[in-house]
């Protein structure tokens, strides 16, 4: 009888060992990484400026009291059905912002969803879309923020709902949703196609606001880029996917007017969070802006909510 | 008996003519909207090179903005927050003064370019500053709906 109990004991306690493990980045990265965590070239801060702008990073990450663009102490408060973040000090500060990390630090940090200390972060940031960078483009992006400059100040502790308040949740979280993978060209399409797969799926991480969210808080597949509701509250955000419903009845040259200018084809334009995606988006090529439509204009049409008029 | 029932008829007409006059003014709101956006696309097909310049119809895009915005703001009243598709956000309530500020901020922008554009030169380098109002309004008041 006592051999039965240690040996029930020492399982239980194998069992917990085991799944504190698996909660930890380490499992993450054996298991979903694809190892691709260093750069091949020397750093080029003006493509990293690019990556800025098309991923919207002062869009979150923004000093509340600076217009300034880029100004990107952090603090804004983001409110969600999980509760309140309040995104971090990304500035180089070398106290309070990302001024000592190592290139690695921040390519972990993008592509992993994993900080310096080990622990990590909410996909409100939104990693499950930058995972999908390549380490030489995350390498940039991180020499063009060095350039910016360094603010003071840290912002407060997200103050979410339990459970979603259990940080260490999040290692099995990523397990169980997310792999770790540089989105590949795809040989038999275009160049312009696979640039604007890279923004879309990658840097811009549009799916993270246009598609609707399991309770859990991850993406549902089956209807990624599809539009739902709004994280923030009140609101809709629309369908992507060239549906009735969505962009269907877009050309390619409307797709990439709206990213440059904010004007709908009927001149309406567009507000709440987009108008601010919009100042980002103005700052790309229209070359990038093209291809943003057409990867959008490529992908199934899936029905979603429709939008007013 | 007889009074109960005038007064219960009395209680619905007045609810129907609450209804009826929120809906009107989110109709007209919406009305507004698209007239300006019809006031936009020629506006903006200039900016891109698309259609040539044309003085006259600009300055007849930024009077109609400045017709239209007026009349705009005074079409909130507290009974017409929902329905009928609005998509006004609950904050133009919360800080009505802030909206008003924000409409009025629009018009002077319009009537000073109005005064500014003489030519294609001061076309381009006036009506983005007009046209930025479309996206700063759109971003903290409105809130889209699916309906």
């Amino acid at each position: 009888m006592g051999r039965l109990i240690r040996s029930l004991v020492a399982a239980i306690a194998l069992a917990a060992l085991g799944a504190y493990w698996l909660a930890t980045f380490d499992a993450y990265t054996v298991f979903r990484g694809d190892g691709r965590l260093t750069a091949s070239r020397p750093p080029n801060a003006a493509n990293g400026k690019v990556l800025f702008a098309a991923g919207g990073c002062f869009s979150c990450h923004a000093s509340p009291s600076s217009p300034d663009r880029l100004h990107i102490g952090g603090g804004q408060p983001l409110k969600t059905p999980f509760g309140v973040f309040y995104p971090p000090n990304i500035s180089p500060d070398p106290v309070d912002g990302i001024g000592r990390w190592t290139v690695l630090q921040f390519i972990r940090a993008l592509r992993e969803g994993t900080a310096p200390d080990g622990h990590s972060y909410y996909p409100a940031f939104p990693y499950p879309s930058y995972r999908h960078l390549t380490p030489e483009d995350a390498a940039d992006l991180f020499a063009y923020i060095k350039t910016l400059p360094p603010l003071s100040g840290r912002t407060p502790e997200h103050a979410l709902f339990f459970p979603y308040s259990v940080r260490q949740g999040l290692g099995l979280w990523k397990l169980a949703f997310l792999d770790a993978r540089v989105i590949e060209n795809d040989l038999t399409r275009p160049p312009e196609w696979n640039r604007g797969h890279y923004l879309v799926e990658g840097i811009g991480h549009c799916a993270e606001c246009h598609s609707p969210r399991s309770l859990a808080g991850a993406v549902i597949a089956e209807k990624r880029l599809a539009g739902g509701p709004a994280v923030e509250g009140k609101g809709f955000v629309p369908n992507l996917t060239p549906d009735r419903t969505g962009l269907g009845e877009w050309s390619e040259a409307e797709i990439a007017s709206v990213l440059r200018d904010g004007f709908t084809p009927d001149f309406d334009s567009v507000g709440g969070a987009m108008a601010d995606v919009v100042r980002n988006t103005a700052q790309l090529s229209d070359a990038d802006r093209m291809a943003i439509a057409i990867y959008l204009k490529s992908l199934p049409p899936i029905a979603g909510q429709s939008r007013s008029k | 008996m007889i009074l109960r029932r005038f007064v219960l008829a009395f209680s619905l007409s007045a609810l129907a003519t609450v209804a009826i006059a929120s809906t009107a003014n989110i109709g007209e709101r919406q009305q507004i909207m698209k007239s300006n956006g019809g006031a936009t696309k020629p506006v903006v097909a200039m900016l891109k090179g698309e259609a040539p310049f044309d003085l006259a119809v600009v300055q007849k895009s930024l009077a109609n903005y400045q017709d239209n915005i007026g009349k705009f703001v005074t079409l909130f009243p507290d009974d017409s927050k929902s329905g009928e598709k609005t998509s006004a956000s609950p904050k133009i309530w919360e800080d009505m003064a802030g909206f008003k500020a924000a409409a009025d901020k629009f018009a002077a922008d319009a009537k000073m370019a109005s005064t500014a554009i003489t030519d294609e030169a001061s076309f381009k380098s006036n009506m983005p500053n007009v046209l930025k109002n479309c996206g700063s309004c759109h971003e903290a008041w409105r809130v889209k709906d699916p309906q």
